[in-house]
């Protein structure tokens, strides 16, 4: 029995050290960090903490990132899989409960800010509004109601990390939403887990707002091409 | 515009729609490519049903010949579409390029360390 944290890191020096020792803390949980090209240190930081450390050749976005790692944690033997920010982000306590909900049945369990007993996190204006809408896009392809669609802070069963392997789509959003709508329509079951996140410790957010729009076109477009073909094909869904 | 041409154009329009959104699906296309052909075949399918769109827009612009709106724009359009692959040409050659340096470097070190290991069962 070991699982895995994978830990995708894109310039993330100042951060990363921080999460590993947290993440030492706990007891059966192997780290990677997946250096996702950076040109910083990221990839001392992890060799100083003595921890594997799966370098890309070139920036991959965080989908490849996690990919990557999902990868490692199969070649490793990892019955699950829990993915953590290296910004700082998501609280290493909380991801005995997401490996929790793995042990208890779940392929799929997802760190929400949102949920009913999570913590407070505040969020603009433009981002909730955006958040809103690709929750009740889960809600309306799946009927699974997610409350943080968009949280990266995830736990997998070793049959999800089997699949996501080979199918995780890779685009920004997609990374996050579409692969609930994969999982769901995969016959896995997904699961909620409140956590608290804290402000981001270093690093710059990922996505600007103005690529927004054009992520969503594009997380739209996938979703569509999924259901198109997952009707066509009938059994598989 | 005759019936028959405006159906056929919608229905033209409307099944590579279709077919590329199930590319998509079969993850035979990229999504972002896919956004790029759906920004021309959806904007098809109005204009073929309402062909008055074009002589309005001409007009509205200040064309004579309102069709040559429409020649000019899709031109426009697929020299941007085929500068856009151009850039995304030269990233994917520079990666291949890195590519390969990484896997000679890689061999280099893995023939490294077969040496030092021989070099250690002979002494």
């Amino acid at each position: 029995m070991s699982a895995v944290a994978v830990i995708p890191a894109y310039n993330e020096q100042a951060s990363l050290g921080g999460v590993l020792a947290e993440i030492a803390e706990i007891d059966g949980l192997v780290p990677v960090v997946v250096d996702d090209g950076s040109s910083d240190g990221t990839a001392a930081v992890a060799r100083n903490a003595g921890v594997a450390c799966v370098r890309l050749p070139f920036n991959l976005g965080v989908g490849g990132a996690v990919r990557t790692g999902l990868r490692w944690a199969l070649d490793h033997d990892a019955d699950r899989v829990v993915i953590v920010d290296a910004d700082g982000q998501h609280d290493p306590a909380d991801v005995a409960a997401l490996l929790g909900a793995i042990d208890a049945g779940a392929g799929l369990a997802i760190g929400s800010r949102f949920a009913a007993d999570a913590g407070d996190y505040a969020v603009g204006g433009t981002r909730r509004r955006a958040m809103r809408i690709l929750n009740r896009l889960v809600r309306m392809t799946t009927g699974f109601a997610a409350t943080d669609a968009t949280s990266g802070f995830r736990a997998m069963s070793r049959p999800v990390v089997e699949y996501l392997a080979r199918e995780y789509p890779v685009e920004y959003l997609a990374d996050t939403v579409e692969v609930i709508i994969l999982v769901r329509r995969a016959g896995h079951e997904v699961v909620e887990v409140p956590v608290s996140m804290r402000e981001r410790s270093g690093g710059e957010p990922s996505a600007r707002r103005f690529r927004l729009v054009f992520n969503f076109l594009r997380l739209l477009v996938g979703i569509a091409g999924g259901v198109l073909v997952g009707r066509r094909d009938g059994g598989r869904s | 515009m005759s019936a028959a041409a405006q159906i056929t154009l919608t229905v033209v329009a409307l099944g590579i729609t279709f077919w590329v959104v199930r590319l998509v699906g079969l993850r035979r296309l990229r999504s972002k490519y896919a956004l790029l052909w759906l920004v021309i075949t959806v904007p098809l399918v109005p204009l073929a049903v309402f062909p008055a769109i074009v002589d309005e827009a001409g007009e509205f612009l200040g064309v004579n010949y309102a069709p040559a709106l429409l020649f000019s724009l899709s031109s426009l359009l697929l020299l941007g579409i085929v500068i856009h692959y151009s850039w995304e040409l030269s990233r994917l050659e520079s990666r291949t390029r890195r590519l390969g340096e990484e896997i000679a470097l890689l061999n280099a070190r893995l023939d490294d360390a077969e040496r030092a290991d021989d070099g250690e069962g002979e002494s």
